[in-house]
């Protein structure tokens, strides 16, 4: 029981993470979208689905809350500061798709807010799990680091990592989704961002290995965690080729490879822990009780449904967006 | 232990969920009415039914997205500002909310993409059916999250198990009898709100002369539906009242402005209770009443305020007040709904302009009621947050700093305000210029003498380009 409820607390992470990711990194890039027509093409490409990729942040954060209360408390009570301007970020976001509509005048307010709350969610999504890897300052079960307990260099560089990656996500799913300018310019964006990653990969690694994280000993006795760069490696080779022969579906399935790839490393080199490296999954997990009551409704019968209506809801978006009917009435 | 964090804290819950509730509260009223006229439309095909739709869909539109918001945020307020509440009461509240979440958000969040963008995309059944299921989805949100209060208001079927709560008996939590008559409490507010809003609407466009037939089916159907559900309102009121008697009698007590044992008791109609003094300072009392409205009988004994200790007091101001402004909004909207209703059966309501500028400018009534209903409820809980269990002063983050407290309040409220002012311009703008503000013009690329008549299926226009109540 407790392994399914941290599987699905996976699940949900991973998919949380691609798909907000997508839409999160479309918003960072619309900031330099270059003109109104390409700005509104990209917000076409993502307005129908962009809510329910972020409900996925609220089932990770329930099912956390559900099934690992200890956690849930700890870490959201840790990351303060981090998560109240993430909140400020996504509701300054989430709104602007509504309000742009509403206005010509002030537009553009609604679109730095788009751009602005993208990225500094993206950013404090990042630094959070920075933080997290270089090991929280906990004491007796407490998180016991003050007001920036989480505030590191790390942590930092962690942050502007995934504003990095979830812009490379979301040009990916632009080139998939839109026509003429906006995919030309999210086809040249792909080059850019993908070394800009691979420099960001690099130095986090070397600075994991200057400053002897206890996360990299893990490496040593976990070798086969060395699978992960390796289809890091793999799907880099593949994005070049793909770009290569300009298949549009392509990248954005490759991308979504390596962060799952990252991903796995994470929850690899975390595992048995939750937060490294003081609370286990056992001794976060809620009783019995609270876990079977869980799994027998929302866990067995629920979450295929809410597969399904994302499912849904991706399929009769598919295909590129079509600029006569797609647009907001 | 910091005590201006949990002040801090208190007034940054309190702030970020009230504004969170006005949206819902509008939007689960409003998802059923859009349910009803997109379904009365297929059956009948006339096109004011789908002009209808098309305009409370925008406004929809902008409310539901206010919600989802600020929604996110209370997702996580548990657990940033509560952190001990989080932990010691995460075994019975996480699952109730991780039901919410896999119940209602992704079956809202997905089929409103269709409800907004995808008309042209699938069929017209379709179309209602996700429809429907946004409806069905602020429902079961609505369904859960009273769940979830109730447990907090009159805590059943649990165990205390390594110092944290463990349920010992789930459909007592959920089967409670104090749930089922909270939940439709609710949801007869929000229905009462959404059907409020729409009729003063219509009210606004015949004082105006515009859009005659639109304005006269949200009149009506608004009016008839609160002049329905008004009494079924009272009644369950009423309900809540008898569990608030037996549960939480300080509570009662505060509500009821009562300091001391009465026998029979009085009822306190108006007064300004003075805690320092422990009465009631120009008080209008009617005998017997209070006995009569607590346990329906002409005799009983009722328990003061003082029956309990200091510390173990809710405040009385403000549920003493927010339940008679409740109650008093209850009751102008009931007279309202009914002489409309009867006027509207007699075909004279477009004459009687002075109730048309009553319904008007009574579309904050059914707010006003929802919000000092909360107030009494969660005001009048404390100084619990898990009743008889939990203390809010123990429930705080327990290294909440005040400057953390400050720094998030100063946020919120910043953010908020500034969302608020903008979605409230937003929604005014869309209903002055009304259901065919922005139907009527044609798109940019558009032949220009578009005639009205043509205003069918196929014909409307997506005018991107045109904000309505803005000169394109």
């Amino acid at each position: 029981m407790i392994l399914f409820w941290a599987a699905i607390l996976a699940i949900s992470t991973l998919l949380y993470v691609l798909l907000d990711g997508f839409d999160l990194g479309v918003g960072i890039i619309s900031a330099a979208a270059g003109g109104h027509a390409r700005r509104d093409a990209m917000i076409d490409a993502i307005a129908p689905i962009w809510d329910g990729n972020e409900t996925w942040l609220v089932v990770t954060g329930v099912v956390l809350w559900g099934a690992f209360p200890l956690v849930y408390a700890t870490l959201l009570s840790a990351f303060y500061l981090p998560l109240i301007l993430m909140l400020a970020g996504l509701i300054l976001r989430g709104i602007a798709f509504e309000f742009r509509h509403r206005t010509e005048r002030w537009r553009w307010l609604w679109d730095a807010s788009f751009a602005a709350g993208s990225l500094v969610a993206a950013f404090m999504q990042g630094l959070t799990v920075g933080a997290l890897v270089e090991g929280l300052p906990i004491a007796n079960g407490r998180y016991a680091g003050g007001d920036l307990g989480w505030l590191s260099p790390f942590a930092v560089l962690c942050g502007v990592g995934l504003c990095i990656g979830y812009a490379l996500l979301g040009a990916c799913w632009l080139v998939r989704k839109c026509h003429g300018d906006v995919r030309e310019s999210a086809y040249r964006l792909i080059p850019t961002l993908s070394l800009a990653l691979l420099v960001f990969l690099v130095a986090v690694f070397s600075f994991a290995l200057i400053e002897h994280l206890q996360v990299m000993n893990r490496w040593l006795e976990r070798p086969y965690l060395f699978i992960f760069p390796a289809i890091g490696i793999v799907a880099a080779i593949l994005l070049a080729a793909s770009l290569q022969r300009r298949s549009d579906h392509a990248p954005f399935r490759i991308v979504a490879i390596i962060f799952v790839a990252a991903f796995g490393t994470l929850a690899l080199s975390f595992w048995p822990y939750m937060i490294p490296f003081s609370i286990t999954i056992e001794e976060a997990a809620a009783p019995h009780s609270s876990l079977a009551f869980m799994f027998w409704g929302a866990g067995l019968f629920v979450f295929p449904l809410m597969l399904l209506y994302t499912a849904t809801n991706y399929s009769v978006f598919r295909g590129r967006i079509r600029p006569d009917t797609d647009h907001y009435h | 232990m910091d005590m201006s964090a949990l002040m801090l804290s208190r007034i940054q819950f309190a702030f970020t969920v009230s504004f969170h509730i006005i949206f819902p509260s509008f939007t689960i009223g409003l998802a059923a009415w859009l349910t009803t006229i997109e379904a009365l439309h297929l059956a009948t095909k006339r096109p004011a039914y789908r002009i209808v739709f098309e305009f409370w869909l925008k406004i929809f539109g902008i409310a539901f997205g206010l919600g989802v918001v600020s929604g996110i945020v209370m997702a996580f307020e548990f657990g940033t500002n509560w952190s001990e509440l989080s932990r010691v009461s995460g075994p019975i509240q996480g699952p109730l909310l991780t039901y919410e979440t896999f119940t209602a958000f992704a079956l809202e969040a997905s089929f409103f993409g269709v409800l907004l963008f995808g008309r042209q995309r699938v069929t017209p059944w379709f179309y209602l059916l996700s429809t429907a299921m946004v409806a069905l989805g602020t429902t079961f949100s609505a369904f859960w999250i009273m769940v979830n209060n109730s447990w907090m208001q009159a805590p059943v079927g649990y165990a205390v198990e390594n110092g944290a709560f463990a349920s010992t008996d789930w459909s007592a939590i959920i089967f409670s009898p104090v749930v089922w008559v909270r939940f439709p409490h609710m949801l007869l507010g929000s229905y009462l709100t959404g059907a409020f809003c729409v009729a003063a609407t219509g009210a606004w466009y015949l004082l105006r002369g515009d859009f005659r037939a639109e304005a006269r089916i949200m009149l009506r159907m608004g009016l008839y539906l609160a002049a329905v559900l008004i009494p079924a309102q009272l009644f369950f009121g009423h309900l809540v009242g008898d569990f608030v008697h037996d549960d939480q009698p300080a509570k009662f007590a505060a509500i009821e402005g009562r300091w001391h044992d009465e026998q029979p008791a009085s009822e306190v109609l108006i007064a300004i209770p003075d805690p320092a003094s422990e009465t009631n300072r120009f008080a209008i009392n009617v005998p017997v009443l209070g006995s009569l409205i607590a346990s329906m009988s002409l005799a009983s004994k009722e328990t003061g305020l003082t029956d309990f200790p200091r510390q173990d007091r809710p405040p009385v101001l403000i549920p003493f007040f927010a339940f008679r402004i409740m109650v008093g909004c209850g009751v102008v909207m009931l007279l309202l709904a009914w002489i409309g209703t009867y006027l509207s059966i007699k075909e004279r309501i477009e004459q009687n302009r002075l109730l048309l500028w009553c319904l008007f400018l009574s579309f904050p009534l059914p707010y006003v009621a929802i919000l000092t209903g909360w107030f009494t409820a969660e005001v009048g809980r404390q100084p619990w947050t898990v009743f008889g269990v939990l203390r809010t002063a123990d429930a705080l983050t327990p290294f909440l700093t005040t400057r953390e407290a400050t720094i998030s309040l100063v946020v919120f409220c910043s953010v908020y305000l500034f969302i608020f002012s903008f979605g409230v311009l937003y929604i005014y703008r869309l209903l002055r210029a009304g259901p065919l503000g922005s139907l009527a013009l044609p798109p940019k690329a558009a032949i220009p003498s578009r005639p009205m008549s043509v205003l069918d299926q196929a014909a409307l226009p997506a005018s991107r380009n045109f904000a309505a109540g803005e000169q394109p």
